[in-house]
């Protein structure tokens, strides 16, 4: 981490320059700004063998994220595992599958700790004593665990009727949890008015140029523990539509500095839910403008946004990587979530059941090569969306506590499905 | 006339106001004469005759895609708030 080594942001439309300051936006055409390097001084000192030294974190990969100095905030996030599934893999019908679990990243399981940790410590150089963010869920708990570790003050605005994991997942680190009638771009609106009108740090407003390069670090992990390579296909769920498209810059990035075995050729697949698909629709009517929707519906809450920011960057960089998007129905996520946890003991919430469920669908349709290396993004913990499951997975039999009792239900061959769901219709082929 | 918001960042294109009364019978309307009278706000948010593809315009509590655009009528005392698409996610 150097001052030098992050030279400021940039609008992605107009190119105008700008410091390293909070705004998201430029003032001339209203554009993203995007963080600046320099990648020639970055490639000086972020080489394998460097690599090599350093703390299994995302801040391993420091050339590449926008803090200036040490982080502050977030010190111990990322590092989560990348899986080789092949349970799964076979019950898809693919050759080689990945998983990367960040439905263990530390400290609130989800990918939200990434960019966080950025956007926190990027607030802490700034400045800023006051923080927040608007948030389906995830990235409440987020910003409230890694501010109040950092004693900051936490303001974190969401839409009411969250899952009740997500809500207490927030309230209990002390932050101020404030529910707006109305859904995520309700919400998301009055944080765009707040953040500025009080000066305050919110992660995905006016930090949000710092904060979204956080979810690079997911790639920089993908293609390093591949052994220095890209993968063929990567599946993503999208919300806002960031996350894909800093997954693949990683892999550019490191591309760039020369740390890939081979070219990136990697396929950009972005998941959704029918009951929220608007880039996912865009994608598939090869529209040039992404249309809104304005009520959103389904039980993948965190993926609940009508109109996302990156939209049209992400259904764009789906359209140039040769990849796809689809989306899939309530019933079908928890299918998938289903088949998650049996084959491969994962219990990934609703946008987990989303990327797999999309995963399915694809491979079904041929627009994923089973014989490719895929990596699906598992990106929040399926403990915080148990109201999804409820009266969807079997009760628990209730016996005597009796050996005979034991016995006769045993006998009874009213057992339990055992991997229900690779035994039944969610099978998608047998090439593997 | 009905009130127009203005997001702090572009507050030097508006005489370093943060609302503009402003005249106008639809949301088109409106943001013409806001047009007219702070022309370099004008170029900031439109491109040509269209709202440039990262301004979120909305009437009170929604979002004017969700209306009727431009063409979206505004009653006295209605509020008029130009937000900046690219947050959240």
């Amino acid at each position: 981490m150097s001052a030098e080594l992050v030279t400021g942001l940039q609008c992605r439309l107009c190119g105008k320059r700008y410091p390293k300051e909070a705004l998201n936006f430029c003032t001339e055409d209203f554009g993203p700004l995007e963080v600046t390097y320099d990648y020639e001084a970055a490639a000086r000192t972020l080489t394998r063998s460097a690599l090599a030294a350093r703390p299994r974190t995302m801040w391993r990969y420091h050339e590449l994220l926008p803090i200036d100095g040490e982080p502050t905030v977030g010190q111990h996030v990322g590092g989560t595992p990348l899986i080789r599934a092949d349970r799964l893999a076979r019950v898809l019908g693919v050759r080689e599958l990945y998983l990367k679990n960040d439905a263990v990243n530390h400290p609130s399981l989800s990918f939200k700790d990434r960019v966080v940790a950025v956007a926190l410590s990027k607030a802490v150089e700034l400045g800023f004593q006051t923080v927040g963010c608007a948030s389906t869920g995830n990235l409440a708990g987020s910003v409230a665990a890694n501010a109040a570790a950092a004693g900051l003050e936490a303001y974190v605005l969401i839409p009411d009727g969250l899952e009740q994991g997500k809500v207490l997942g927030a309230t209990i680190y002390g932050a101020r949890v404030i529910a707006v009638q109305g859904n995520y771009d309700h919400v998301n609106r009055l944080c765009s008015q707040i953040a500025f009108r009080y000066g305050w740090g919110f992660v995905n407003v006016n930090l949000r140029p710092y904060y979204a390069e956080g979810s690079k670090s997911m790639g920089f992990e993908i293609a390093e523990d591949l052994g220095w390579r890209a993968p063929d296909h990567v599946v993503a769920p999208m919300a806002g539509g960031s996350l894909i498209g800093k997954i693949h810059k990683a892999f550019q990035e490191f591309e760039r500095l020369d740390l890939l075995e081979a070219p990136v050729r990697t396929r950009m697949f972005g998941a959704q839910a029918t009951g929220c698909n608007p880039i996912s629709a865009t994608v598939k009517s090869g529209a040039s403008k992404v249309k809104p929707i304005r009520h959103p519906d389904t039980i993948a809450k965190s993926l609940a946004i009508g109109d996302p920011a990156d939209g049209y960057f992400a259904s764009k960089l789906i359209g140039e990587t040769g990849g796809w998007s689809e989306d899939v129905d309530d019933e079908t996520i928890v299918d998938a979530m289903t088949l998650l946890a049996e084959t491969e003991g994962i219990w990934a919430e609703t946008a987990g059941g989303v990327t797999l469920a999309v995963a399915i669908k694809l491979i079904e349709q041929g627009k994923i090569d089973r014989d490719g290396s895929t990596v699906l993004c598992i990106t929040g913990n399926g403990l915080k969306t148990q109201e999804a499951l409820i009266g969807r997975l079997a009760k628990p039999v209730v016996i005597e506590p009796t050996l005979e009792a034991f016995e006769n239900l045993v006998e009874s061959h009213a057992l339990w499905p055992m991997v229900s769901a690779a035994g039944a219709g969610v099978l998608v082929g047998s090439s593997a | 006339m009905a009130t127009v918001r203005i997001p702090t960042p572009l507050r030097p294109h508006a005489g370093g106001q943060d609302r503009v009364e402003t005249a106008g019978a639809t949301v088109g309307e409106i943001l013409a004469n806001l047009g007219t009278a702070f022309p370099t706000l004008r170029e900031r948010l439109f491109d040509g005759e269209e709202l440039r593809r990262f301004v979120n315009v909305y009437l009170n509590n929604e979002d004017i895609r969700y209306l009727d655009d431009l063409a979206t009528p505004v009653a006295e005392n209605d509020e008029v708030s130009i937000i900046p698409a690219v947050a959240g996610g």
